[in-house]
């Protein structure tokens, strides 16, 4: 079986201006089904722009990316934001909830887009709210949660439409490190229990260290794989 | 069916956070269908008051005048010198297939007095036939009768307003009023026409039979003429043909060479009518026009607003992209926000377009309607505007790049 996500010599080359930006300079990795990967490294790493091109958002320049055997290079935007609907589930730093929006109607939005009928989207929402531990919580809009509490929305929304892997960008950035050990504790769970597949950017040691896996990123790089 | 919903909830949710930016771009919209409504009410109410009246003066009807006179130069008046007569009437009814009616007739101005009461008023000695011709009808008493009218008998039928000026509250039918000093038995009077176009209050009149005026009212210098024949024609399309042949028939008859000029003239009433007709059309539909010029500058509030908005949730669009919302999710998503706006704001402009056109036409008494044509279109014309100008700022948003609309700020 083919390994769910592979990378070879990836190279993504922005142009600012007249200036070249080098982001990624030959990265070669592959990471299976159910591990739990930590991608750390300074700003200007590159490793954001490594989690753009493995969440669909951004094509590499050169190289190859295969997500679960299948290239994605030629793909339309539509087709693109199909497969980043059903494999993919994102949680950001800044949490990104639809304001004046509830709980439950943030979750659901990944089931909007994929049609699915109102009574699944119905149970589906509230399995992924109870895997977050925010059962009766739905009702509320995200500004009368606490950042962890928003965070935890963010995480069901991704899960919601049970993907192949749940990618975080820094997604313990805004919270104090009660919260954020409580996020980990999440993360570790739908690792453990779910078999989901986590991809997190961060870069602070003691929240990679809940990681099974650190990738360490620099000048566009791989410079640590353990 | 869902998604739809769904989508209309959400643009519905969206617009209603910025309630007061909503309401000012519906306002656009309101005062745009509010005046094109109002407009087509007030141009067709126009239309129509015209179209009345020419069915009030009668229809397919063709006025035959005798000639002018010409002394020492001076030339008079249509209908100054009798050369028309009773004759040239029964031979435009026999010879002539595309006329239905004839009816010749002499109108003179005199002073009818009842009791203490007196009025000047238009006497028209005429045939029965006339009320045919005219389209006038009776709200009480009867016609002359053939006999009365080829025995001049001395019976008389009032307008209404005559009947008001003389009578007050008394029914005239059986009173004798004195015309001229002749006493006339009243046997009918009219069903009130209401004023021409150009004011000129048809109900001011007397008829008698042609006879009697001719002999009893307004002697004439040769027996038989008349000053007018009024002809009704077969139908709208018969009305020309029945003039030109009018005009060749009297011409033999009057013994008139090709060279000299013609001593009647034939007259197309319902012509002139109808290019006033036509010049209310022009004006209800300029006025539609401009109205819809205020309607295209709402329409550009809205797209004005839709870019504020999109740029406003650049981030929101790009979270919905990045869990799969497709193009066309988006787009249709800000394409229903814009056609709420503009449908509400043209629900709003028909409803209060219809109230402000009854106080307006309360005020003015200027004739309005409404039609089921005109607020459809208003309505259609409202939607159709959100589409258009709501579609750039949807497919703007459609297009964002999701890496930069969730960076935004």
């Amino acid at each position: 079986m083919e390994p769910l996500i592979q990378v070879q010599e990836l190279v993504k080359v922005y142009r600012l201006g007249e200036v070249e930006v080098h982001a990624l300079r030959g990265v070669s990795l592959s990471i299976e089904r159910g591990e739990f990967v930590a991608i750390m490294g300074p700003s200007g790493s590159g490793k954001s722009t490594f989690m753009n091109i493995l969440g669909l958002l951004d094509q590499p320049t050169r190289g190859q990316y295969l997500l679960e055997g299948m290239n994605g290079e030629h793909l339309s935007r539509d087709e693109l934001a199909e497969i980043r609907n059903q494999k993919i589930g994102f949680v950001f730093q800044g949490f990104n909830l639809l304001a004046r929006t509830s709980a439950l109607e943030n979750i659901e939005l990944p089931l909007m887009y994929a049609r699915t009928s109102t009574l699944k989207r119905k149970e589906m929402t509230q399995q992924a709210l109870s895997a977050v531990g925010l059962e009766g919580r739905g009702h509320h809009h995200p500004s009368q949660l606490s950042g962890g509490e928003q965070q935890r929305v963010a995480i069901a929304r991704a899960l919601v439409n049970q993907p192949s892997i749940l990618l975080a960008d820094e997604p313990t950035g805004n919270l104090d490190s009660k919260t954020s050990i409580e996020i980990m504790g999440i993360f570790q769970r739908l690792n453990g229990e779910m078999k989901i597949t986590i991809i997190m950017i961060t870069h602070e040691p003691d929240i990679a260290s809940f990681a099974k896996r650190n990738i360490l990123f620099k000048d566009g790089k791989v410079i640590e794989d353990r | 069916m869902t998604r739809l919903f769904a989508s209309l909830r959400i643009a519905l949710r969206a617009l209603m956070v910025n309630k007061m930016r909503s309401a000012l771009t519906m306002l656009g919209i309101i005062i745009g269908v509010s005046a094109v409504i109002a407009m087509i009410a007030i141009g067709s109410g126009a239309k129509q008051r015209i179209a009345e009246q020419i069915a009030s003066m009668g229809s397919n009807l063709l006025m035959v005048m005798s000639g002018s006179s010409t002394s020492g130069g001076f030339r008079g008046g249509a209908g100054t010198v009798p050369t028309l007569t009773v004759d040239d009437a029964k031979a435009i009814q026999t010879e002539i297939p595309a006329v239905k009616f004839v009816s010749p007739s002499i109108t003179g101005v005199a002073q009818v007095v009842y009791g203490n009461q007196n009025w000047s008023t238009v006497i028209n000695g005429t045939s029965p036939e006339m009320l045919e011709i005219r389209g006038w009808s009776l709200s009480s008493g009867r016609s002359f009768t053939q006999q009365e009218n080829d025995g001049a008998a001395k019976v008389c039928i009032l307008g209404r307003t005559v009947v008001e000026n003389l009578f007050g509250g008394i029914d005239p039918i059986g009173q004798i009023v004195r015309i001229k000093k002749i006493p006339f038995v009243v046997v009918g009077v009219l069903f009130p026409k209401g004023q021409t176009t150009w004011g000129q209050d048809q109900d001011d009149i007397i008829f008698v039979p042609l006879t009697a005026a001719q002999k009893r009212l307004f002697g004439m210098a040769f027996p038989g003429m008349v000053r007018s024949i009024a002809v009704q024609a077969w139908g709208p399309e018969k009305v020309k043909e029945a003039e030109g042949q009018i005009t060749e028939l009297l011409r033999q008859r009057h013994h008139i060479q090709p060279s000299q000029e013609n001593d009647f003239s034939v007259r197309d009433l319902t012509e002139v009518m109808s290019s006033a007709e036509q010049s209310a059309d022009v004006m209800s539909l300029l006025l539609g026009a401009i109205a819809s010029i205020s309607l295209i500058v709402g329409g550009i509030g809205i797209m004005n607003i839709m870019l504020v908005s999109v740029t406003e949730r650049t981030r929101e669009i790009g979270i919905r992209i990045a869990v799969g919302a497709k193009g066309r999710d988006i787009l249709l998503q800000f394409l229903i926000e814009s056609l709420v706006l503009s449908l509400m704001g043209g629900i709003l402009g028909i409803g209060i377009g219809m109230v402000g056109t009854l106080i307006l036409s309360s005020f003015t008494k200027w004739p309005t309607l409404f039609s089921i044509e005109s607020i459809l279109l208003a309505f259609l014309f409202a939607g159709s505007v959100g589409v258009f100008f709501g579609f750039y700022p949807a497919r703007k948003a459609s297009l964002l790049n999701p890496i930069e609309a969730l960076r935004y700020e």
